[in-house]
């Protein structure tokens, strides 16, 4: 075994619905990856440790955090950031309630925060207070005090099930 | 002409309404640009080792084996960074009898606390260069660490810095009246000790700077996540021996700062000096161990204290004795002596009573250097005066609130001066405490308060009323020969399409300045706020100004944007007079129309404006002024510091069982002055409030007594997370400022005065029944389980 094949390893995935082919570290964070290797800043590194979700984007429909996740784990995988989930339109409620209700500051964990917030609208129509910040207790906000991303979350599930989108 | 701010349907009224954040989209949209998103070419990474003692000598440095890591660039020892940059001390003139020893960028012979930066390794990738710094063998010889406050001055306490003599880095005594013979003479006095928390920021952004140093042009650019980057351009011209217009900081999108990022840290000097040495970009991201051991902490206080009250209630004195550690150093350039000094001025501050002595001991010791956080001293001073309030009701039997409303300065009483001898403008104490209890239906949650005790369940009630000091003038750090300026400028011109661009020397972190500055200008000028374009944080294209701290931006950059886009109005306007053959003052400018001032007629688009005057510039007489473009600075002379007021009240419940504190509603009143962007204001209130409350339940710094940091991630230092948070309802009462049109005080930083005593409060309205109280902070299971006698040993 030479030591560039222990090193590297080969993958192949989609990110935000493009072919990514990639010799990684096998070290490499899929935060990392996706910040550095693919110019994708949106999602962020924070705790380094799995606790704070800045870095949570989404692999194969579910929520990961990115500095647990090594880039070697997502060969064969579909990894969505917040620049494809915002090209496709996907959330684009969410985000315009995030703006118009200001619930977000300095932004740094929104990014996460959208990934988290979507996954929870899209396995419960509309969701207690309760149950939406239970969902989000993985996603720290040091700016907003969380009041403001309750209402939001609360606002668009019910507006989705308005519409019979959930 | 004055703004009719009583008028909401005035022409232009953006001043008071809600707006949206201009910048907000592109952070939804992950279009953020935070320092670790920039890469330049050329770019390399540095990374630290770090001390593994909070106390030792430096001997040999051995680098052998990193510096053949593939991508390792250079190694650089404290030595070799003090040759390009000079060690700083930070004292103030003013903080009398201050002291603390010069610091280094990297530490040189000594390292006095465990996260000290000792080596700087720089390679091409951040991933080689830690692990280089793994590789680095640093042979110290362990000193005597001193961690306890309390006993610092001990006769047999080693000294940190033998040069200074003892381990005082500064005292202050303030007395007002006889304490003493008030004490004798009282009905009551109660007293107790008070203890809060080493607290941290926790900035979900590290602390991030990138440093790109051109030889050929001569100039350093800083991009900084920084509250301040004029006076961090200052200290890098300074320590780097570089002319200060030379130093260019520019200051991007920032992930949270609340004061963390306000202060001049070794590592991120160091990073500049590194990239003046190699004359390329270099790069310091801090990981979040990086973040605990080496951001500033704060708030690591404890107190005795005494209140004196009479049979009908009325304080007749407040006794404080403040103790903290502040770490090896006194941090640079503002030091860590303020936070003891605000204790001493904000004691007591919402009561009229005569007699007043407190007294601040200020500690070296071997742990983290403590500054300024959001909120600086106050939730430490709240904690004390209000804890002491409850108390001193408690013990002659009277309502919390009643005992508040008999010491309250009246509302029409101002201005006075307080025993502290902080000057108040105008507060609205009284005001407030009715707002408040409307709000919360006081007299229903003491009906349900009881109900629930008849079913075995320990609710309680807290209160907390402060004062809160906000728009400093150069009292605070200024006239202590600091370059910190308490002034802002901003300048607003109009471009050839009729758009408007403000640049401002007030910064953006996430709290909404430049939503703030565009409805500003927007009605200064009688534009739409989408028409404004906001531009901050670069020292070479602002005006010079202080930046984000001590909650100014609203109340001092507001103010010049105001005044900025008032005279570009009346620039505007004399030139459309002259275009229309009109008099000046029978024009307004409103929704980016010149319009007949009396009719509302309109007479003339900006956008024609600006191409006359760009483009046809010849049809316009010889003489007439033409510059579209105003800059207005600012400043408050007539008080050191506007001070602003509230109350914010807790309802929660006790387990007492278990000791666990379920928050079930938070209210806040908070008089800001002139409230700009009432949306803006309730979220500043709110994320204050859940960063007190993270203080006063979770959140604290361990050090064992080595020294050694016990707690340095997030899994271990909590921090409040939406589970636990409550919904809080928010109020206002507005007493604007008379020193400007705008009328604005700041609003950053009550939510987190208030917060943690209203919930010590609380749950010691809870307890009372059962006989516990608690004072220390956080106040976890643990403590409360202590102070029910549910655990004793």
């Amino acid at each position: 075994m030479t030591q560039a094949f222990r090193d590297k390893v080969d993958v192949s995935l989609t990110v935000n619905g493009e072919p990514v082919e990639a010799r990684v570290p096998a070290g490499q964070h899929l935060i990392d990856f996706l910040r550095t290797e693919q110019g994708l800043t949106g999602a962020h590194a924070s705790c380094e440790h799995g606790v704070c979700g800045a870095c949570t984007v989404r692999v194969d429909g579910q929520s990961v955090r990115g500095c647990l996740t090594l880039a070697a784990q997502v060969d064969g995988a579909e990894v969505w950031t917040v620049e494809g989930l915002t090209d496709s339109g996907s959330i684009t409620d969410l985000q315009d309630a995030f703006v118009a209700r200001n619930a977000l500051q300095c932004g740094f964990c929104t990014p996460g925060m959208l990934v988290g917030a979507e996954e929870l609208l899209a396995q419960v129509a509309c969701p207690t207070r309760g149950e939406i910040r239970e969902h989000l207790s993985g996603n720290y906000c040091r700016c907003t005090g969380y009041e403001a991303i309750v209402d939001v979350v609360e606002s668009v599930a019910r507006a989705r099930a308005g519409k019979g989108l959930s | 002409m004055t703004i009719a701010f009583g008028n909401p349907d005035r022409p232009n009224s953006y001043i008071g309404k809600t707006v949206p954040r201009p910048n907000a989209p592109k952070l939804v949209q992950g279009r953020g640009r935070y320092v670790d998103d920039i890469t330049l070419p050329r770019m390399v990474h540095v990374a630290f080792v770090r001390s593994p003692f909070a106390h030792a000598r430096i001997k040999e440095i051995d680098s052998g084996e990193a510096q053949a890591v593939k991508g390792v660039l250079r190694i650089f020892t404290g030595a070799d960074i003090a040759k390009v940059c000079t060690p700083w001390v930070g004292v103030l003139a003013h903080l009398k009898g201050l002291k603390s020893p010069p610091q280094h960028a990297l530490a040189v012979d000594r390292a006095t606390w465990v996260g000290e930066p000792v080596v700087a390794v720089v390679a091409s990738t951040r991933a080689a260069a830690e692990n280089a710094v793994a590789l680095i063998d640093v042979d110290y010889d362990p000193l005597p660490a001193v961690t306890d406050t309390m006993t610092a001055l001990d006769a047999d306490t080693p000294l940190i810095h033998p040069d200074l003599g003892d381990n005082l880095a500064f005292q202050r005594l303030h007395e007002e009246g006889d304490v003493e013979a008030a004490m004798a003479s009282a009905h009551k006095v109660v007293s107790a000790q008070f203890r809060t928390a080493r607290h941290t920021g926790v900035t979900l952004e590290p602390r991030s700077i990138l440093v790109d140093w051109n030889p050929a042009e001569g100039q350093m650019t800083a991009y900084h996540a920084t509250q301040a980057p004029h006076m961090i351009q200052t200290v890098l011209a300074t320590h780097l021996d570089l002319p200060e217009s030379r130093v260019r900081v520019i200051c991007g999108d920032v992930g949270g700062s609340y004061g963390i990022k306000v202060h001049v840290y070794p590592d991120e000097v160091a990073t500049a000096a590194i990239a003046r040495i190699m004359g390329r970009p270099v790069k310091f991201i801090a990981d979040r161990l990086e973040s605990f051991s080496t951001d500033i902490h704060a708030r690591d206080h404890e107190i005795e204290a005494k209140i004196a009250v009479d049979a009908e209630g009325k304080i007749l004195a407040i006794d404080v004795d403040d103790w903290t550690g502040i770490g090896p150093y006194s941090v640079y350039p503002r030091t860590s002596a303020i936070e003891g000094n605000q204790v001493v001025n904000l004691c007591g501050g919402p009561y009229e009573f005569a007699n007043y002595r407190a007294k601040t001991t200020v500690v070296f010791q071997n742990k983290a250097p403590t500054c300024q956080y959001r909120a600086v001293g106050h939730p430490i001073a709240v904690a004390i005066t209000e804890g002491l309030v409850d108390m001193a009701a408690a013990a002659i039997g009277m309502d919390p609130v009643e005992i508040r409303r008999r010491n309250m300065y009246a509302d029409d009483c101002y201005p006075v001066t307080s025993p502290a001898k902080m000057r108040f403008e105008g507060l609205s104490h009284h005001a407030s405490m009715t707002k408040l209890m409307e709000m919360m239906d006081y007299d229903a949650l003491r009906a349900d308060q009881a109900e629930a005790r008849k079913q075995g369940k320990s609710r309680g009630i807290g209160i907390a009323s402060f004062i809160e000091l906000t728009n400093p003038s150069p009292f605070m750090y200024g006239i202590g020969g600091a370059r910190i300026s308490a002034q802002d400028g901003c300048t607003v011109r109009m471009d050839p399409d009729g758009s408007i661009v403000a640049l401002s020397g007030v910064t953006e972190q996430g709290q909404g300045t430049e939503a703030m500055l565009s409805q500003v200008v927007a009605e200064g000028v009688g534009v739409s706020p989408s028409t404004v374009r906001v531009i901050t944080g670069d020292t070479q294209v602002t005006p010079y100004g202080g930046g984000t701290w001590a909650s100014r931006g609203a109340g001092i950059g507001g103010e010049a944007a105001l005044q900025a886009a008032r005279a570009l109005r009346q620039s505007i306007l004399e030139v459309a007079a002259s275009m229309l053959q009109a008099d000046p003052g029978a024009l307004d400018i409103r929704d980016g129309q010149v319009v007949d001032s009396n009719s509302g007629a309109p007479r003339l688009p900006l956008e024609e404006l600006g191409r006359i005057v760009y483009f046809r510039g010849d049809t316009l007489p010889k003489d007439l002024p033409r510059e579209l473009v105003q800059t207005r600075h600012f400043i408050t002379m007539d008080y050191p510091f506007a001070f602003t007021n509230g109350v914010q009240a807790s309802y929660l419940e006790v387990d007492t069982e278990t000791g666990v504190v379920t928050l079930l509603k938070h209210w806040c009143v908070e008089d800001c002055g002139r409230v700009i962007n009432p949306q803006l204001v309730e979220e500043q209130i709110r994320g204050g409030i859940v960063q007190g409350l993270g203080g006063a339940l979770y959140e604290e710094i361990h050090y064992d007594s080595d020294g050694q940091l016990l707690n340095g991630s997030m899994a271990d230092y909590l921090v409040p997370m939406a589970a636990e948070m409550p919904d809080m309802i928010i109020g206002h009462v507005e007493t604007p400022t008379a020193e400007s049109e705008l009328g604005a005080k700041g609003a950053g930083e009550a939510g987190t005065a208030g917060a943690p005593a209203a919930v010590m409060n609380a749950i010691n309205d809870a307890l009372r029944p059962l006989g516990g109280q608690i004072t220390e902070m956080p106040f976890t299971p643990e403590r409360i389980l202590r102070a029910l006698g549910t655990i004793e040993d």
